[in-house]
């Protein structure tokens, strides 16, 4: 990777913790509703890995995705407007925090039914096959998900088809409170492929870069020789979701996984090799905060979205019923 | 016109579409090499090869999720349920995300999807077998819901379904694949949520669908001979639900019985009679009447069984109440 796109990675990964951070406070003055799910402690998940596709590799993930679809290209302005619910948020204020996509970007969301997603992204994987194009679909999944039936005939389906689909949990060692272990009878996830006969490897995910090779082989894989399973060992630093009194972990647990910083091994990568100096990063940092608080001011500015825009998303065609909707 | 059986009608509406539209393809158990559990795909597999007629594991969640996922990217799947109570497997890809993966994202996904599936009891497969539950799957907004009574509106319907941009389930009944009826030989379509009369008649509205219906005529050749005439209207589609004929004909008659094959409560018929109590209050005679199927788990003995579920006889006796 050469330094322009080190530096775009690390200027992505300040902007999901900014992102992030703002959100967490936007929840707290009211002005964000429902469920949010931070991604802050893993954006070397997703920048590491979707720095590895082409555009043209589709991309799913769960409910935790707005770190997800900053990397896979969204604007902060209009995840933002999302998460204010506005009609100019990427699913027009009808999805909220997690249900964000943007198929320009081949982001196909934000999924919240845990697992649910798993069985789209063989369905589109399958898509691709059918038409003969080379697309990898990659599917970001939690540790919690590999327990669901959903992952179980998605993953035999994926290796019965030979479908081009990288399966990728995100083990951030919890699955709301309850710890990888006391849900999943293996504590090495992706040895879970194994029942399904696709190759599978677990990398170090507080580490960019290595989540990007990894990812880069893997994708490699996917496109010549059929499904991948990765299992990037990661941590979130907040709670499961807003409100989380976190009883199921310790602070100093917490403690140890954030002296591992993705943000700040990165940075550190970065000043120790010589690719940026302190000025360069501190200066990219600055550029962030400005594009938070100007996606704040575009969200808070946005128009809110119309019964008639809601009405015309529930169906293509013509819908015979007067009395419906009401 | 050929007499056809329902069977051919619908294996004619899959293949001409198929044979139309190369995205269109077939996905589910059994639909390829054994041809079909009911046989409705029988030949496609020699056909249109393996790719275009995909045999799944018995996975009735993936079934349905990997239709999704492939609608989404642009495909035209017909994802077979082999019967209507594995839908309950698959409840959440079919009520959580095909009903509203439209909407929940503001409109940018399209799933021309069509999810074929089989219901109805009366052949002694027992309780979890032979349900009738296609008033569930017509609660949720963002579903179509057809479920034809003849051959004609099954073949005319399923290709306007396959041809549909929006997620729709098509629901058969097992009893019925051996009905014969007219079927045009040239290509033709049925449109989604429109009713139809199927009988004119002027002494009493008896709207119903499905296998219903062909009860429902049968009922109204017995009524008919006591100088009863029933106007059936054939509601084809569950949801959207065209009322306008049903309306209508309720007018001139002031009198309705609703006939379904699933179970009473929150039903079909619920829903009609409440519409007619909204909309045509000022034309009520008579109290509307329901006929279903009686509220038990059905049972595998053949006698409990039809004791279970609704017969001519109910139809007739309900009619005769209220004329």
């Amino acid at each position: 990777m050469d330094k322009e796109n080190m530096l775009d990675l690390f200027r992505e990964m300040v902007l999901i913790r900014h992102l992030e951070e703002r959100a967490a406070e936007l929840y707290q003055e009211g002005k964000i509703g429902g469920f949010l799910h931070l991604y802050i402690g893993q954006e070397a998940v997703a920048s590491g890995i979707i720095a590895a596709r082409e555009p043209r590799d589709r991309i799913l993930t769960a409910y935790r995705d707005h770190g997800v679809a900053i990397a896979a290209g969204i604007e902060a302005k209009v995840v933002m407007a999302e998460l204010l619910g506005k009609k100019t948020g990427t699913s027009h204020g009808f999805g909220g925090s997690m249900h964000m996509a943007d198929v320009d970007k081949n982001y196909w969301g934000g999924h919240a039914i845990v697992g649910s997603h798993l069985p789209f992204a063989a369905g589109m994987a399958f898509a691709d096959q059918y038409r003969e194009e080379d697309n990898v679909t990659i599917c970001f999944f939690g540790d919690g998900a590999t327990n669901i039936g959903f992952f179980h005939e998605a993953l035999n389906l994926s290796a019965v088809w030979d479908l081009p689909v990288l399966w990728v949990c995100e083990n951030n060692q919890y699955g709301m409170g309850t710890a990888v272990k006391r849900a999943s009878a293996l504590e090495e996830i992706h040895k879970k492929a194994d029942g399904y006969g696709i190759p599978n490897s677990r990398v170090e995910g507080m580490d960019v870069m290595k989540v990007y090779e990894a990812a880069r082989d893997a994708i490699e894989h996917v496109r010549n020789e059929g499904p991948y399973f990765l299992e990037i060992m990661t941590y979130r630093y907040e709670g499961h979701s807003m409100g989380d009194p976190e009883r199921y972990r310790s602070k100093e647990e917490v403690g140890q996984w954030e002296e591992n910083d993705p943000v700040g091994i990165f940075r550190t990568f970065l000043l120790d090799g010589g690719h940026a100096g302190e000025d360069e990063l501190n200066r990219l940092e600055e550029g962030v905060i400005d594009e938070i608080q100007e996606a704040v001011k575009f969200a808070e500015e946005s128009p809110e979205p119309t019964w008639e825009d809601l009405i015309n998303t529930v169906y293509v065609e013509e819908y015979r019923d007067e009395q419906w909707p009401r | 016109m050929a007499k056809i059986t329902m069977r051919e009608a619908i294996s004619q509406a899959l293949w001409e579409e198929m044979e139309r539209d190369e995205s269109v393809f077939i996905m589910g158990e059994e639909v390829g090499i054994w041809g079909g559990t009911y046989a409705v795909t029988r030949g496609f597999y020699d056909h249109f090869g393996e790719k275009r007629v995909r045999d799944t594991p018995i996975a009735e969640m993936v079934i349905v999720g990997a239709a999704n996922g492939a609608a989404m990217a642009g495909l035209r799947p017909v994802a077979e349920l082999m019967t209507i109570n594995f839908a309950f497997v698959a409840m959440d890809q079919i009520v959580n995300q095909a009903a509203k993966l439209r909407s929940m994202f503001g409109g940018q996904f399209t799933l021309p999807l069509v999810i074929r599936t089989v219901g109805g009891g009366g052949r002694q497969l027992a309780a979890t077998h032979s349900q009738t539950p296609d008033a569930v799957f017509a609660h949720f907004p963002g579903l179509k819901v057809v479920a034809p009574g003849t051959p004609h509106d099954a073949k005319g319907l399923l290709k306007s379904a396959i041809r549909s941009d929006d997620p729709i389930m098509f629901i058969e009944n097992a009893t019925l694949y051996q009905v014969r009826g007219e079927v045009p030989e040239e290509d033709y379509l049925e449109p989604i949520g429109v009713s139809k009369v199927q009988r004119a008649g002027d002494d009493v509205t008896i709207i119903t669908y499905s296998k219903m219906l062909q009860y429902s005529l049968d009922a109204a050749e017995e009524l008919a001979k006591d100088g009863i005439e029933a106007e059936i209207v054939d509601l084809r589609t569950l949801r959207p639900l065209d009322m306008k004929p049903v309306i209508d004909s309720f007018k001139r008659t002031n009198r309705a019985v609703i006939v379904e094959e699933g179970w009473r409560s929150y039903g079909v018929g619920a829903e009609v009679a409440a519409r007619l109590y909204e909309e045509a209050f000022d034309y009520i005679d008579a109290p509307i009447r329901r006929v279903a199927q009686k509220e038990v788990p059905l049972p595998y003995n053949q006698a409990l069984e039809q004791e279970a579920l609704p017969q001519r006889e109910d139809i007739i006796e309900a009619v005769k109440g209220i004329v």
